[in-house]
């Protein structure tokens, strides 16, 4: 446990905490401009939790404490993986958890979680949305994992700290053939992962199309404002995993006051870049019928396998 | 006698007790005494295994006991591991038996027969020489056999269920039986030692022939696809106590019988093999979570999901004689192997335990007419839960564990280790990682569908909580289950030590206390962190918005039905529709059968009066492999039916001239 | 996608200017919100008149979102229902059970010249009345349909944007 840990460890959740809303008012101010609008303006998100926490919450008869504790669980494996992660610094406060695996088995943990939330109300919706949120996971996972081996592979480590200081020493390494397939396949799976177009739209209105959403329809007040909360820091944290792991540059690699707020400029430029990149993606696309949302899937396996098979052919 | 022996010895006596107790006392007292003098018997096998495990080997011979082979018994630290594993699930089992068995399966032959299937199990992992164990292996076979027919008077299928497992469970005991005594006729007796001693000197092609037949074997008790058939109708069928005993206990024996001939006595062997191996390891696993994924009967899919996951042990003793020559990664995969193994026998035993409990409480095992069990099964929801974590390999759960020490060995497996690692670890993965996926998708459909939202039946409405003893036995269950997952370092020491002495090499995975540590290359992985921080951020998070960012009452509201009339249990999502969309990702490969029925109105065609959905996810390979296989023999029975006609004339004839053929044979051949 | 590309660059910005800020008083309930009010729409018996200008107020042009209002999928997500037509037999109960599934602070905007008085559906005799009969109602918006410009500002009085 490093002094760079610790910072790391302090720095990081309040980074993803505070910027996530941020990044998610970003993509729908570049979405709104694009789409000739004037938009609502970055802070958007924070004003809308901000007025969420203040309302009443609600108990919806006939749910559980499922439906209770998702949302903390949502935001709590969210956040513990903001914490663990190198996103900022290259170290850990605690190294023995930084590992891909745990962290891609966190995160659907947490969607694990809301899925039984809306399982939980026993409403048409709620089961719908769980059940193509399942779906989507179990197709999404096996990329995950098969994407980080590809990336692991090289460094012989599955540590996340591992893989991103080898990036550092050897920046041939991220474009090697392994590297670029793994990363197409990954950026597939946070799409889905993630419900952006165009495999879920994030401003649906209508049920029937939804995924996410539906799996939230019941949450209001409080409740509703973390799911929301959790929704951007999953995406903020996605799109920093996605940025250190293939170009880890500016991150803090020691301990100083200008090497982390060095790490933190940069963590949030990455992840700027890559959201802006997505926002306009997604004015390009029509959401996908949910039926072909698996082939899509199945392509970016493809390509991590591809990536494995890299990976051990060229080492 | 030390004290594995003794304690060994003390749990064959309590078992043989416990049998004579089921056959002589009242009904009213049958389960109580059956089910305390089981559990002791359990608990004295579990002390065995683990005195075993710790270095305290035994040996007995018993030379009369058995006529030709004698009867030898060793227990080294192999055997301690299955011994403590099969003793911990038996022992809760039958504390779950004193209340479950009371009214499902309190007759005179199921009660006398469940301590003796203890036994015998604890006898095969225990035998010392080839005849021991085959007769063990028998016993253990028929016993389970009898208990599975338990409810056979009440329900046809399990009579059909009983069919399929006693037919699968001779053809694997043939397949073993050929393969040991060939074995054997290579070697001065049937003790291991001199099997050991023999396979030094066999020739390849009669120890692949060895190997081949105990892996088809051992891998059809283990139910590994395509022999896996009997397993999702006998484990469904036999009462939940026995099906978590056969589930979490016996499939291991067929992990024990691969360890112990391909590893141990054969020691490693050829490289082709262990790539059968893991191919079929890679097949179970998928095929297996598949099926599961489409079930809708709960203790099925639990069938289906042993195979998975005796796929995954599988894929690990592939990947660890696959790399044999770099001592490093096979003992982590070896391990790997075992530690999920133990895992899976804990988290099945608590899934089914659970299980039955639902089946008694709630009347059905149907996920369909399951749902809102939360409320009235409090204990039953909770460990049910846990178990549903552990199995879907998410942390903090117990499976989580041993799938990221699995991949850990698959990672670092070199391209050194030969062409063939490197084409199949790469596929390896890809089954290991799909697995994941859709595990994950099954257990939250088994705990989301099966347990929460509404009921969805009158007979889950009216669900009741199991009595204490059962509530009890899930407890322990559930309590073995979070000390694994997050304390696997407990084990894993002696699991690295266990690897290293079967493959002569050296500790794979090093004691930290806390963090597992793989030893020789890099990775750390420390589950009770990452289970405490995980709890923490939880705990603090509802701190600081139940205190600082909301301090509002929570109002109770009625559910939201888009305004309209009550939300009824029919509008619910089912098992069914829950799977449906992977069932169409996953169209080709499970191809199910969906008829749907439009009856129109007598009045108009336009009109329609009902409409019936019917939707069936057969087994593939059993109606591709097995029908014809079935049809074929049934020919053969036809024509072999005009032999027998009945006459004893003919039949003394068959035997004149049998005789004058094999007389005629020897004076040519010698 | 070239086209795509070039349309947007040809266009610009189609949302008009934002006029000057709400005249009026606000509702005192949603002092709280400041800049964000999730609006949930309730058709009640409506002739779809004012659906079409709602949809125009939250379309590039009138562009409600920017002063922080959003329309959202459900009641539970909703601070404010924004009730169109006069309110019919069948809506009643819904209507009822809409307005309590919104969590508290709540706001009711009745849409149009129906939600108000009924309209030229007033005695009809598959109407109940006008919202207010219903469900208390906090903020009015006139007109048969009213114009977008008219709906943006009640949405503004909300927001206070």
């Amino acid at each position: 446990m490093s002094a760079l840990g610790i910072v790391g460890g302090v720095v990081q959740p309040l980074a993803v905490v505070a910027g996530s809303p941020v990044l998610v008012g970003m993509m729908r101010q570049v979405r709104a401009r694009l789409e000739g609008r004037a938009g609502p303006g970055i802070a958007q998100p924070w004003r809308d939790l901000r007025k969420l926490f203040g309302k009443e919450p609600i108990a919806p008869r006939g749910t559980g404490v499922v439906f209770r504790a998702a949302p903390y669980a949502l935001v709590a494996t969210t956040l513990v993986v903001s914490f663990v992660a190198p996103l900022a610094t290259v170290d850990s406060p605690l190294d023995p958890v930084a590992d891909l695996f745990a962290v891609v088995a966190l995160l659907t943990a947490g969607t694990v979680a809301l899925a039984l939330a809306g399982l939980d109300t026993g409403t048409a919706f709620g089961g719908m949305g769980a059940s193509r949120e399942m779906t989507i996971v179990a197709l999404v996972e096996p990329t995950l994992l098969v994407a980080v081996f590809a990336l692991s592979v090289p460094v012989g480590s599955t540590n996340l700290a591992a893989i991103v200081s080898s990036t550092l020493r050897d920046p041939a390494r991220a474009i090697s053939p392994a590297s670029l397939l793994a990363a197409v396949a990954l950026v597939i799976v946070i799409v889905a992962e993630t419900g952006r177009l165009p495999v879920d739209n994030p401003s649906t209105h209508l049920e029937l199309t939804m995924v996410h959403e539906a799996m939230v329809l019941e949450y209001a007040g409080p409740d509703l404002a973390l799911v929301e909360l959790a929704s951007a820091m999953r995406l903020g944290v996605f799109l920093a995993l996605l940025a250190n792991l293939f170009v880890p540059w500016g991150i803090a690699t020691t301990a100083g006051p200008f090497a982390v707020l060095g790490g933190v400029l940069a963590l949030a430029v990455k992840v700027v870049v890559l959201g802006l990149a997505l926002a306009v993606g997604e004015v390009f696309l029509a959401k996908l019928r949910l039926f072909r949302v698996p082939e899509l899937l199945a392509g970016s396996f493809l390509l991590a396998l591809l990536a494995v098979a890299a990976s051990f052919f060229l080492a | 006698m030390n004290p594995t022996g003794l304690a060994l010895g003390v749990a064959l006596v309590l078992g043989v007790f416990a049998a004579v107790l089921g056959a002589a006392t009242r009904k009213h007292l049958r389960a109580r005494a059956v089910g305390a003098v089981t559990a002791l018997c359990g608990a004295a096998g579990t002390i065995a295994g683990i005195s075993a495990m710790c270095g305290t080997r035994y040996y007995a011979a018993f030379p009369a006991l058995l006529p030709l082979s004698g009867v030898t018994i060793t227990v080294d630290s192999t055997s301690g591991l299955f011994l403590a594993v099969t003793g911990a699930v038996a022992f809760v089992s039958a504390v779950y038996g004193v209340g479950y068995a009371r009214a499902d399966a309190n007759g005179r032959l199921p009660q006398a027969v469940f301590p003796l299937f203890v036994i015998t199990m604890m006898l095969v992992v225990s035998a010392g020489n080839v005849g021991a164990l085959l007769v063990c292996w028998e016993l253990m076979a028929l016993c389970s056999l009898v208990l599975v027919l338990t409810e056979h008077h009440r329900r046809p299928e399990v009579a059909r269920a009983g069919r399929w497992y006693a037919v699968m469970t001779h053809l694997g005991f043939v397949a073993i039986l050929a393969g040991l005594l060939v074995f054997t006729a290579a070697a001065d007796d049937d003790t291991f030692p001199a099997l050991r001693v023999a396979a030094h000197h066999l020739s390849p092609t009669t120890a692949s022939v060895v190997f081949v037949a105990t892996l088809l074997g051992f891998g059809s008790k283990a139910g590994v696809v395509p022999l896996h058939v009997w397993l999702p109708r006998a484990h469904p069928e036999a009462p939940s106590h026995v099906s978590a005993l056969m589930s979490a206990a016996m499939v291991n024996l067929g992990v024990y019988g691969i360890v112990r001939v391909g590893f141990d006595l054969l020691g490693g062997g050829q490289r082709w093999w262990w790539l059968l191996t893991l191919a079929l390891g890679g097949i179970s696993a998928v095929y297996g979570i598949l099926h599961a994924a489409m079930s809708t009967d709960l203790k099925r899919l639990l069938g289906y999901s042993t195979t998975e996951n005796m796929g995954l042990v599988l894929i690990g003793l592939g990947a660890a004689g696959l790399v044999a020559d770099d001592p490093v990664v096979a003992g982590l995969a070896l391990a790997a192997a075992l530690l999920h193994m133990v895992n899976h026998a804990a988290f099945k035993t608590v899934l089914f335990l659970a299980a039955g409990s639902v089946q008694r409480g709630a009347g059905s095992r149907d996920l369909d007419a399951l749902g809102g069990l939360s409320g009235p099964m409090p204990f039953t929801t909770a460990a049910f839960g846990l178990g549903a974590l552990a199995a879907s390999a998410l942390p903090p759960g117990t499976a989580f564990v041993s799938e990221w020490l699995l991949l850990q060995a698959l990672i670092h497996a070199r391209p050194s280790a030969g062409a063939a690692a490197v084409v199949m670890m790469p596929i390896a993965v890809a089954a290991v990682a799909l697995t994941a996926g859709l595990a994950v998708a099954t257990f939250v459909k088994a705990f989301g569908v099966g347990f929460l939202g509404r009921p969805r039946s009158a007979g889950a409405a009216a669900a009741r909580e199991s009595p204490a003893s059962m509530t009890a036995a899930l407890g322990i269950a559930v309590a073995v289950c979070a000390v694994l997952a997050v304390l696997p370092t407990i084990l894993l020491s002696q699991l690295g030590s266990l690897a290293s002495g079967l493959l002569r090499t050296g500790s794979p995975a090093a004691m930290d206390g806390i963090v597992v540590r793989l030893v020789g290359v890099s990775g750390a992985l420390s589950p009770l962190m990452l289970a405490v921080v995980s709890v923490g951020a939880a705990l603090g998070l509802v701190a600081v918005v139940r205190l600082v960012l909301t301090r509002q009452a929570r109002r109770a509201a009625r559910l939201w039905d888009c305004g309209a009339g009550p939300l009824s249990a029919r509008m619910e999502y089912t098992a069914t529709s829950f799977a449906e969309p992977l069932q169409r990702v996953f169209d080709d490969v499970v191809q199910p059968e969906t008829d749907v029925d439009v009856t129109h109105a007598r009045e108009s065609a336009y009109l329609v009066e009902a409409i019936e959905f019917r939707n069936r996810v057969l087994d593939r390979i059993e109606r591709w492999l097995y029908t014809p296989l079935l049809r074929a023999v049934s020919v053969w029975a036809a024509a072999a039916r005009r032999l027998a006609t009945g006459s004893v004339h003919r039949y003394l004839g068959y035997g004149f001239y049998t005789l004058c053929g094999l007389l005629i044979l020897l004076a040519v051949t010698r | 996608m070239l086209r795509l590309w070039r349309r947007i660059w040809r266009i610009g910005r189609a949302a008009e200017p934002a006029p000057a800020g709400p005249v009026g008083d606000r509702p005192a309930v949603a002092a709280g919100w400041r800049g964000s009010v999730q609006v949930r729409h309730v058709d009640a018996g409506s002739c779809n008149g004012c659906e079409i200008e709602i949809a125009a107020a939250f379309g590039p042009v009138y562009d409600a979102e920017r002063y922080g209002a959003r329309l959202v999928a459900s009641p539970r997500h909703a601070d404010a229902l924004l009730v169109t037509g006069p309110v019919t037999r069948n809506m009643a109960e819904p209507l009822r059970r809409t307005h309590d599934a919104v969590p508290s602070p709540r706001v009711v905007v009745a849409v149009g010249d129906c939600a108000r008085d009924c309209g030229v559906f007033a005695s009809a005799y598959g109407v109940v009345g006008p919202v207010r009969d219903v469900i208390p109602v906090d903020l009015e918006v006139a007109g048969c349909p009213p114009r977008p410009e008219a709906i943006t500002e009640a949405l503004r009085k909300l927001t206070g944007r």
